[in-house]
Order: C-alpha cells, then sequence, then structure tokens
C-alpha cells in the first residue's frame, strides 16, 4: 500500500510507483487506429500511477482534513451555506438524467425539457419575472448574461450612448467586473452611513450614459434597500434598466417578488438558495429572470411547449447568442428543482423567514461584543466587527477566524463587504439549528476572552489543524502551481 | 539615493525625485508599511508614455491590489527590473533599491503642484482612519 | 422544510431578539411588497413522493442507443470515482478561503493543475472553468489582452458551440474582427491560413481533433501562427491526448479543452468541466482560481489560494474575470479519473476511442449508400455521407431506438444534407456498432 503513514502528506503524484495500474479498458474490436507519425504524442504524460486502492484511500484521506456543510457549521456570509438534502443527489444522478446527451433529439429528452420548463416556471412564479433562462453556469456568468441582454436592449433602441453601469461598493466584486468585462464603465456609488444605497447619491449618478443600476437586494451589509422604490423610479425615469444581484435570494423566497419591485432582470445562484451543494467552490447553476420586455434577448434554446411536447427553440432573431456550449449546468437544476418539489408556497416562504429568525438571532447574541455594522434588524446575515479590546491589542478578523477553526466552526466570511472594516458576515442560514448557534455564540464570546488575556494564542492560531497558519506571501512570490 | 524629506509626493503615495529633466519614481514608506508584504509588480511597458494622475504601474500585496499614478506627465525611460524580480523590495527599501521607473518630463512644471515633505506628513495624518 | 427550529426555538430566539414575531424584523421590507400570492403548488411532495416524481422524469428520456458526440462524449465513468465526489466532504465544502481548515480540497486542486499540466504538457492551468467552450473563450481574450490585437482566426471546422460562446465573451462587438480560415477536405486549408494570418492578428484559435472528428496538422499551424507574431490556442479533447501531440508540444501559448471526458455524466451540457491552462509567462493572465504550494509556519508544506489579486473580489472592474463559483468538484472527478488511469490507461482509453471509430467507420461505409465524408484521418467520430441524415435519424430514433449521429446541414451547409457526424467512443461494443449498421443497411 502506497500509503504508509498518518502523517504522509504526500501528493498522489509522489505516491506513484511505475507499472502499477488502476482502470484498464480491453480492447475487444477488430480494427486498427489511424495516427499520422507527425501528430503522435511523443513523451506520456507523468500522471500518478497507481491502483484503485491507491486512490481511494489517498482521496478519501484527503477528504478528511477538509470543513464542509455536512461536518461543520460553515457560515460563511453570502454563500448561503445550507444543508443539502441527500435525494436531490439521487434525482441527479438517475441515468436517464445523467445520460442524456446535450444534442440528444427533443422526442428522446422530453423528461428533462419537462423538468427545465416547469423549473422556470416556478421561478417565474416565485421571483415575478416574466421569463427564465438557466443556462448561466453560476452567478458571475449570469450577471455576464444579465448585462448581456441589457446591451442588447439598448443597441436595439439605439441607445448605444449608454455605457455605463452603476453598483454600490458593498457589491460583489463580480459586479463591476462584469461590467467591465462587457466593455461597460462600472461607476461605484458609496454606501449612506446605514449601509443603504443613498437616493440622493445615485441621482448624482443617473443619467442619459447609465445602461444599468445593479443592486444586491437584500444588500452584503444584509440590509434591505427600504427606500427601494424611490430609487427604482428614480433609475427608470433616466431610462436604466434594474438588474438584482440574486445571491441573496435566501432571504426573499417565498416573501418578496424582485419583479413587484421593479427589477428588470435578476439571477438566482441554484447553489445558495436552492440547495444544490456547493462542491468544494462549483458547479453551482445559474439563472437569469427577465420582465416581458427582455425576453427576445435570452439565450438559446428556449424551451417551448407545444401541444404536451417540449421542444428547443433556436429561432429568436434577437437573442444574445450562447454564453456555454449546449444547455446550462442541467444536473445541478435537477438538485434545485427536487428541492422547490419539496416546498409548498408557504414552506418556501418558512425558507426565507427561518433564515432571517436565525441572523437576527445571531446578530442579538454577539453584537454587545462584537459590535454591528448596522444598528437595524438584518436579513439573512449580519455583518460584525472584532471588538476594540482585541483591535487595541493589535488582533485582526483573521486572528478571530482563524481560532474559529479550532473551535471546529468554519470561519464567517471576513473583510467583506469592503465598505466595513475588519468585516465578519455571518450568514447562519435556515438549517442550522439553534443549538448549533448557540454553541458558535459561545465559541465566539470565548474566543474575545480568550483574546483579551492572551493574543498571541490568536494569533498563532490555528493550533489544532493539519497546518499551522500558512505563508501566503511565499506562495504569491514564489507561485508554486504544479508538481 | 534621495532623501524622503527632499523629494516630492503625491496623494496617491508615489515619491518622485527630479534630476534635470528625468525624474525617478517611487512608493513612499508610509504607502509600503500600510500594503503589507508586497508579492508583485508591473511596471509600465518600456518608451510609453505616461498621463499626470494616471494609472501605469500595478502593485499587489497578498489580498489587494495598488494602482501607481503617473505623478507627472512624459514618457517612461527607465525601469527597475530588480523590483520586478524580487517585489520585496519595495518593503525593505522603498526611498531606494525599489524605485519603480523613471520618466522624461514632459511638462516639468507639474512638479509644482506636488507636496512637500511636511505636506505629505500633514495629508496623511489627516487621512489615517 | 429543511430547517431544525420548533416552535419552542422560534419563541426563544425572538425573545432573545426582543421582538414578538418574525413580522417585527421585516419592518426594513415595504408592506405593500410582503407576502404576495404565489402562482405555485398549496402542497409540497414528500421526500418519497419527489423520487418517485423525478423517477418517471428521468423515464421519459428514452436513452437511445446513441453515437452522438460533437463536444461531449458518453463515457464510462469509474466506480471509484462516483464514490470518492460523493463524500459529503467534498460534495458540501465551498471554495477553499480558510486554507487551514481545507487542506483536502487545495490539495487536490494542485493534483488536478497538475495533472492538466502533465496532459497538456503546458507549464501552468487554473483550478478550472465552467466549459470548455467558456475555457476557450476565456483564453482568447486572454490573447487579445496581451498582445493589444483584435483580430482573430478560427478554423472553420471549429465547434459552432465554441465559436457562439466565444463572439459573446467579446459581446459581439464590432471592435473585434473574427475571421474564418475555411477548411480543405475537413482539415485548416495552410495556403489559407497562411494568407490570413497578419501583423495585426492577436491569434489562431482552433480545436484538434476538430469538429468533424479529425485531428489538424497543429504543429504546423502553430509554427505559422508563431512566425506572424500571433499567439496559439488550441482546445484539444482530454480523451485524445492519450494517443495524439498535446499542444504543449507544439508550443501553443494557451490550450484549452472539454474536461467531461474525464469522468463526468452527460447531463444534458453540464456541469461540465472548462480546462484552462498557459504558458508560464502568462500565468498572471489566467482567470479564476488557482492553488499554489507553500509553507506552514512550523515549515511544513501546505496549500492555499493563490495569486488572488488578479481576481474580481479584489479587482474588481479591473480583473481579468468575473469568474467566482467554478466547477471544482467536476476538477476533482477529473483529477480522481486520472490518477485511476494513468499514463497507461489513458493510451488504453485513446486506443479504444479511435478502435471503436475505426471500426464503425469500416462497417457503416460499407453499407450501400453510405460513404465517408473525409479521407483524412479521425480519432472518435467522423462524418458520413447517407442521403438525407436528419430524416434518417428520426426514423431509425422511432423505429429501432438508436440515435445514429448529428446531421450537420444546418451547421453546416455547404455539406449539404448527407452529412452525418457519428461517434464511437470506448462504451461502444462490436454488437452496438452491428446494431447500427443494421439499421443503416434497412434504412437508407
Amino acid at each position: 500500500m502506497n500509503d504508509i503513514s498518518r502523517s504522509d502528506n504526500r501528493l498522489s503524484m509522489e505516491k506513484s510507483d511505475p507499472g502499477r495500474r488502476g482502470i484498464r479498458f480491453k480492447n475487444t474490436l477488430k480494427a486498427k487506429e489511424n495516427v499520422p507519425a507527425g501528430l503522435a504524442r511523443k513523451t506520456a504524460p507523468k500522471l500518478p500511477e497507481l491502483s484503485e486502492f491507491d486512490v481511494v484511500r489517498h482521496y478519501t484521506k484527503l477528504s478528511k482534513i477538509n470543513f464542509s456543510v455536512d461536518t461543520h457549521f460553515y457560515p460563511l456570509g453570502s454563500c448561503t451555506m445550507k444543508y443539502n438534502p441527500r435525494v436531490n443527489e439521487e434525482a441527479a444522478a438517475l441515468d436517464g438524467f445523467a445520460g442524456l446527451h446535450p444534442l440528444a433529439h427533443d422526442n428522446a429528452a422530453q423528461g428533462t425539457l419537462e423538468m427545465l420548463y416547469d423549473l422556470e416556471k416556478r421561478l417565474c412564479a416565485l421571483t415575478g419575472m416574466d421569463a427564465f433562462t438557466l443556462q448561466p453556469a453560476a452567478g458571475a456568468h449570469s450577471e455576464f448574461t444579465g448585462l448581456l441582454i441589457a446591451k442588447a436592449y439598448f443597441a436595439k433602441k439605439g441607445q448605444d450612448e449608454r455605457t455605463e453601469i452603476i453598483c454600490p461598493d458593498s457589491a460583489h466584486g463580480t459586479n463591476p467586473a462584469t461590467a467591465a468585462m462587457l466593455g461597460f464603465n462600472a461607476i461605484n456609488i458609496k454606501s449612506g452611513p446605514d449601509g443603504r444605497v443613498n437616493p440622493d447619491d445615485l441621482k448624482a449618478h443617473l443619467g442619459n450614459k447609465t445602461a444599468v443600476l445593479m443592486l444586491t437586494v437584500p444588500n452584503t451589509l444584509g440590509l434591505f434597500e427600504s427606500r427601494i422604490e424611490e430609487i427604482v423610479e428614480m433609475a427608470h425615469k433616466a431610462g436604466a434598466l434594474i438588474y438584482m444581484d440574486g445571491a441573496n435570494f435566501n432571504a426573499l423566497i417565498g416573501l418578496v417578488k424582485p419583479g413587484e419591485l421593479g427589477v428588470d432582470i435578476m439571477h438566482i445562484n441554484a447553489h445558495k438558495t436552492f440547495s444544490t451543494p456547493h462542491g468544494g467552490g462549483g458547479p453551482g447553476a445559474g439563472g437569469i429572470g427577465v420582465k416581458k420586455h427582455l425576453e427576445e434577448f435570452l439565450p438559446v434554446p428556449r424551451i417551448k411547449k407545444e401541444s404536451g411536447t417540449y421542444k428547443t427553440d433556436f429561432s429568436c432573431p434577437d437573442s444574445i447568442g450562447k454564453v456555454k456550449a449546449f444547455f446550462g449546468n442541467v444536473g445541478v437544476l435537477a438538485r434545485a428543482y427536487a428541492y422547490l418539489l419539496m416546498h409548498s408556497k408557504k414552506e418556501l416562504g418558512g425558507i426565507a423567514e427561518n433564515a432571517i429568525l436565525n441572523a437576527n438571532y445571531m446578530k442579538s447574541r454577539l453584537q454587545e461584543v462584537y459590535p454591528s455594522y448596522s444598528k437595524d434588524h438584518c436579513m439573512h446575515e449580519c455583518v460584525l466587527t472584532p471588538p476594540s479590546e482585541l483591535t487595541a491589542k493589535g488582533l485582526k478578523t483573521l486572528d478571530i477566524a482563524k481560532r474559529l477553526l479550532d473551535y471546529g466552526f468554519h470561519a464567517p466570511t471576513i473583510y467583506f463587504p469592503l465598505i466595513v472594516h475588519e468585516a465578519i458576515m455571518i450568514e447562519p442560514t435556515e438549517t442550522e439549528s439553534k443549538e448549533t448557534m448557540d454553541a458558535f455564540i459561545t465559541a465566539m464570546l470565548e474566543i474575545k476572552r480568550e483574546g483579551a488575556a492572551d493574543p498571541q494564542l490568536l494569533k498563532d492560531a490555528p493550533h489544532t489543524m493539519p497546518v499551522k497558519r500558512l505563508d501566503e506571501v511565499q506562495a504569491a512570490r514564489q507561485p508554486n502551481l504544479r508538481w | 539615493m534621495p532623501k524622503q524629506e527632499e523629494v516630492k509626493y503625491t496623494k496617491t503615495h508615489e515619491w518622485i525625485s527630479v534630476q534635470g529633466e528625468e525624474a525617478t519614481v517611487g512608493l513612499s514608506e508610509h504607502a509600503q508599511h500600510e500594503m503589507g508584504d508586497i508579492v508583485f509588480v508591473e511596471l509600465p511597458k518600456p518608451a510609453r508614455n505616461v498621463e499626470k494622475e494616471k494609472p501605469c504601474a500595478v502593485v499587489e500585496s497578498v489580498k489587494s491590489a495598488f494602482d501607481i499614478y503617473a505623478p507627472v506627465s512624459g514618457q517612461i525611460s527607465a525601469l527597475n527590473d530588480e523590483v520586478t524580480k524580487d517585489p520585496a523590495l519595495i518593503n525593505q527599501s522603498p526611498m531606494d533599491k525599489a524605485w519603480l521607473f523613471k520618466i522624461k518630463l514632459s511638462d516639468a512644471a507639474q512638479i509644482k503642484d506636488l507636496m512637500d515633505w511636511n505636506a505629505y506628513q500633514e495629508f496623511v495624518k489627516q487621512n489615517a482612519h | 422544510m429543511f430547517s431544525a427550529n420548533t416552535e419552542k426555538d422560534r419563541e426563544e430566539m425572538l425573545k432573545a431578539i426582543g421582538v414578538s414575531s418574525i413580522r417585527d424584523l421585516l419592518k426594513q421590507v415595504p408592506g405593500k411588497y410582503l407576502y404576495p400570492a404565489f402562482d405555485l403548488p398549496e402542497t409540497s411532495l414528500d421526500e418519497q413522493q419527489t423520487a418517485r416524481r423525478m423517477k418517471a422524469l428521468a423515464a421519459r428520456n428514452t436513452a437511445p442507443l446513441s453515437f452522438l458526440g460533437a463536444g461531449a462524449y458518453e463515457r464510462y465513468i469509474p466506480a471509484a470515482v462516483k464514490a470518492l465526489i460523493s463524500r459529503g466532504e467534498y460534495l458540501t465544502a465551498y471554495t477553499p478561503y480558510q486554507a487551514e481548515a481545507s487542506q483536502g480540497i487545495l490539495q487536490t486542486i494542485y493534483e488536478y493543475q497538475s495533472s492538466v499540466c502533465a496532459l497538456y504538457a503546458m507549464d501552468c492551468a487554473n483550478a478550472s472553468m465552467y466549459d470548455g467552450a467558456s475555457a476557450f473563450g476565456e483564453a482568447v481574450r486572454a490573447a487579445v489582452r496581451i498582445t493589444g490585437k483584435k483580430k482573430i482566426l478560427c478554423q472553420e471546422t471549429l465547434n459552432p458551440q465554441y465559436l457562439q460562446t466565444l463572439k459573446t465573451y467579446f459581446a459581439d462587438s464590432a471592435e473585434y474582427q473574427f475571421v474564418t480560415v475555411p477548411h480543405k477536405d475537413g482539415l485548416v486549408d495552410p495556403e489559407k491560413l497562411s494568407a490570413l494570418l497578419s501583423g495585426d492578428t492577436a491569434c489562431v484559435a482552433f480545436q484538434t481533433p476538430n469538429f468533424f472528428g479529425l485531428p489538424e496538422d497543429a504543429p504546423g499551424i502553430s509554427e505559422m501562427a508563431h512566425k506572424a507574431g500571433a499567439l496559439v490556442v488550441t482546445a484539444a479533447d482530454p480523451a485524445s491526448l492519450g494517443l495524439f501531440a498535446p499542444p504543449g508540444e507544439y508550443s501553443a501559448d494557451f490550450a484549452v479543452g472539454e474536461g467531461q471526458s474525464l469522468g463526468l455524466p452527460l447531463s444534458y451540457g453540464g456541469p461540465y468541466l472548462g480546462i484552462f491552462s498557459c504558458k508560464k509567462e502568462y500565468v498572471r493572465q489566467m482567470p479564476g482560481r488557482i492553488a499554489g504550494m507553500t509553507r506552514d509556519k512550523d515549515g511544513k508544506r501546505g496549500f492555499v489560494l493563490t495569486l488572488q489579486a488578479r481576481e474580481q473580489h479584489i479587482r474588481r472592474d479591473k480583473a481579468a474575470s468575473n469568474i467566482c463559483s467554478n466547477e471544482a468538484l467536476c476538477a476533482l472527478s477529473a483529477t480522481i479519473y486520472l490518477a485511476l488511469l494513468g499514463p497507461e490507461g489513458l493510451k488504453e482509453l485513446a486506443l479504444a476511442n479511435a478502435r471503436a471509430a475505426a471500426f464503425a467507420a469500416g462497417k457503416l461505409s460499407a453499407v450501400k449508400g453510405a460513404a465517408l465524408k473525409f479521407k483524412a484521418p479521425f480519432f472518435n467520430e467522423f462524418v458520413l455521407e447517407v442521403g438525407d441524415a436528419a430524416r434518417l435519424r428520426e426514423r431509425i430514433l422511432a423505429k429501432d431506438h438508436i440515435d445514429i449521429g448529428l446531421p450537420l446541414k444546418d451547421l453546416y451547409p455547404a455539406l449539404g444534407q448527407g452529412a452525418l457526424l457519428v461517434c464511437a467512443t470506448e462504451t461502444k461494443t462490436e454488437e452496438d456498432i452491428l446494431r447500427l449498421e443494421k439499421a443503416l443497411r434497412e434504412n437508407i
């Protein structure tokens, strides 16, 4: 066995033993391959040579030095790390779904097409939008799709001069990055002292160059834009479209329809609101909902229903085209669909209600020690800051985050949103119990006591992980990115 | 090596030292301290024309990126390759070994708009959080 | 539904917050927008009913014997891949923001990057993109950024889905010039390529094997491009690299690929895996996450996300790309798949594909009324002439429950209505191919 001890942290490549074999493909067909000499591979790739057992043990062991929702409370703000129901996994893995080729004839794909059609319909009902596409592979990819639609809309109207996208300074970095990717100018507006968009400041930036106002609702401070009516009216009056970043839709599901707020384009994240697993960084699945006046620009193919049969429709002359090959991340969407089937309209509202309740409980129990950025109640997440007793000793949010790992909790999102100095952004989600949150709160309070008494204990944290604090400066100065 | 009391400063924390028609530009001691460990530097292309107060280079720490703005307009006349190879020099020697680039001035009068050491000290104090 | 809160918990929490109801927490939302009418079911399904409903839907996909390829390939997925990626520790984690608590995932990303570099013979790779098409789009964007030039040459036989995605990645802007290099007998015409290359060409972007299944003379194309001062962006099917020259062997500047071939199910188009790699000098032009090796404070080896200042969460509107979530779990599948195969298994896989296709081509082209369209060698798919491909496909699908492949007329009108793209991977047995042969014989 090529895995000799507990402390064996070698890479698969280092465990490689020439001649050892895992999976084989035996050839039985009587035919000869044709590889022209000049096009043949000269040297075999240096992939690891291992037995199947070696591989299984290697990756099983690695999985054990990893925090996850299944194993640890994971309150990453803005990421909605909720429980991922297992029936979703079974459903997506069914041969009928998993084995379906993306270019399959519509007649052979009726099950998947019906599922996608119904999912689009339910998302429209849930968000108050008129049409959905499920092609984008993730949140940022959805933003890309949404802004392309806006671009096509203004191009068709002959308003190419609308080149500006307004984003509040509390926005996710993907908002300005997407704007820039599509050749727009990202205009940053400052949040007001209450953490919300300041309508007066917004007014000063709106004009006939504005294409889109991108809003995250609730915003990354976990606050609802209370003056949303005013903001939307102002932007629409200036001829701009409203894009809603739906990263935080878990706070609104079953409570508020963004379409009724006046939003023109919005995205959803299947891997946040709709319980699909985050997979160590992905895959997610996105989706873009639009109002009627933008439907013609959605990517192809659209799914149509004609006399009981589902069809993929490519005949959309004003479509923006494709943002990825084939359809979207259908395997992920199947999980989101199963999740929706398990919720009545009332139960959908319960998701948001419990998410909001949990976040406010967390905030109210911690804010005396970890001051909250906002005095208001929050929606699904809260943003706290480190106690002044700790910062006075030179401790930072990073030290608190690292110490939390020793207590068996994944750290919240830290240093985001950028507008809050030393931010600690906590999103418990509705699936965590009061018992777990109480344990987290106790740990946070204990860390404050520890830091006040022995700051070095926090500065040296974590103490119980497989590695101590890692040198990120060296990693960036002398990048070692491959074996 | 220019003394930090003798050079001029911008509001974006570059220092600039003029020698005749050419000026040397670097990052202030205060700025390097605020940024922490510098891990990467991207300098302008050789002979590029730069414009006063427009970004022309980038300095990165692990978790942030900072634009370097041209303090004056002109043409890049020299680049410090040492600092590209070893960005840590900016932390160790911001005024000397880690000068970033030289500019052939197109309008020497622009220098007058910049802060002297005392004014810069005051500026830093006012902008501390 | 999945909330753990009991009525008692809720009351205690409300009390701790100091409010009497959840409504009190929602005062920041203008009341008229709260609790609107939803056109959604009043009742929900329990788990068993949900499973039943999903099974019924899945069964409506009729699962014919399929010879479709064209950028997505039916593959055998080793049981160990499925078992390992189903582990909750991988499945339910997120981007490893806290490195010390995420060494498992970080090490697998590093191993993934290393495996991609080995497979493609490139210097460095990122942690993954959405799919092959979006990776291709991002690579061409990088080539345009690096060269500052705006003319992009693409082969005529590029997967049309890639071309469409590529154009979308440039927002169909008139600022960029997309020029098609025509094919001759199914392969890039070197004379036309030479004539179209000029000093203002940013890159030559091509795939190999190409959309018709034919491996291009990639070394020749690459040499011509470099001589003209253009960069080379190659998309290569990873399964072909067990036999064919990897992009690094002919100095490609960016090499991308659709990683679906490496242990991922078809799932009607996703989630797939965008493989992205490049030469060392362009490492900072790579979009997305990158894992790097470093040391902890005791000198022990460990892994972190690195070069993060390129990314959107820091650089915002100056980032190379907006990508945030990627396809990490798919990259893990690929890593495990490649570790199970090793260099020998990869070669066997490529051979199994090449031979299945060769066997199929031999049998099918002998059917009266069918013929191979191109003479050039192919990997695991080929273009067959069959009369009226679209009609034949419909008929055989309905009658014999076989999907014979993709008719090309809509995508390549010049090929005519007879052109059919037929793919045979390692999943096809002699019996499967003989069934297809029989169906063609009976229906042409």
